[in-house]
């Protein structure tokens, strides 16, 4: 690989590794995870969830009954994946 | 590509206990960790596993033909749906939790704090997670169901047959070549 201004060029891919890895590293040592910056919305959540959906399970109350319209537009995602997967390979059986 | 005759048995005996344990965590969605997903995904392998420990064609024939499953998975769709259209006509809105601490199904009053659990309660989420949970499995075993069908894997009785006749050394050679998959 002799072309000047080629993907492939050494000096390139050096630049484009250390650019790289500064860019994967911003998230390492610029936020602390477990220390939201607003955490006001979890702790709502935490606190109200058992009395206002009855369920047990924050994660379930959180997935099915604040955040249920998501949970329907993820089930048709799948619905219709299956759909294209069933009309794609129609042919393999009867 | 097959099985031998020690997997395909331990096979038959852990496909129950793989849909009891997937219908748990779909049942006991709002309770411990788990959900509708998860168990559809569980039973999913089971189904998975149904299809290797028996024979594809036998499968198909015997239990599960694969209409079945797209009914399955388009029945759990419709059940969301009218669960949430149901809020708006009973309640206040779409996917409105009108069957919580009402009295009725589901909707025992709930013990606040830490507590073991009662499974009546949280109204509108165990019929959501059913109705997620049947239709991931439908989704699934259909994927899988289609899969297989491409492996185009052959019957138990055909492969009785090859092995019987690699197995008699005076079965003409013209024979032994005209068996197995067409």
């Amino acid at each position: 690989m002799k072309e000047t201004g080629s993907i492939f060029h050494p000096r390139f891919m050096i630049v484009l590794v250390v650019l790289a890895t500064l860019i994967l590293l911003v998230p390492a040592v610029g936020l602390n995870f477990g220390d939201p910056i607003t955490s006001s919305t979890d702790q709502y959540y935490i606190d109200h969830s058992q009395v206002e959906t009855g369920a047990n399970n924050v994660v379930a109350s959180i997935v099915f009954d604040y955040r249920g319209f998501d949970t329907l537009g993820e089930a048709t995602v799948l619905f219709i994946a299956v759909l294209g997967v069933a009309m794609v390979f129609r042919r393999l059986y009867k | 590509m097959t099985l031998g005759l020690i997997g395909r048995n331990a096979g038959r005996l852990l496909v129950p206990l793989i849909f009891i344990f997937g219908f748990y965590i779909v049942v006991h969605g709002h309770i411990t960790p788990g959900g509708g997903f998860q168990g559809g995904a569980v039973i999913a392998t089971g189904v998975a596993l149904l299809l290797v420990s028996y024979y594809y064609r036998d499968c198909l024939e015997r239990f599960i033909p694969i209409t079945n499953f797209k009914l399955v998975e388009s029945a759990g769709l419709m059940l969301y749906i009218c669960t949430a259209l149901a809020g708006i006509v009973v309640g206040s809105g779409l996917l409105f939790n009108w069957l919580n601490a009402s009295g009725g199904l589901f909707g025992h009053p709930v013990a606040y704090g830490v507590n073991p659990g009662d499974l009546f309660t949280a109204g509108t989420i165990p019929i959501l997670n059913f109705a997620i949970g049947i239709e991931v499995f439908g989704a699934l075993s259909v994927v899988t169901l289609i899969m297989f069908a491409g492996l185009q894997e052959k019957t138990q009785q055909e492969e009785d047959a090859e092995a019987a006749e690699s197995a008699a050394p005076l079965v003409s050679k013209r024979k032994k070549g005209k068996g197995g998959r067409k």
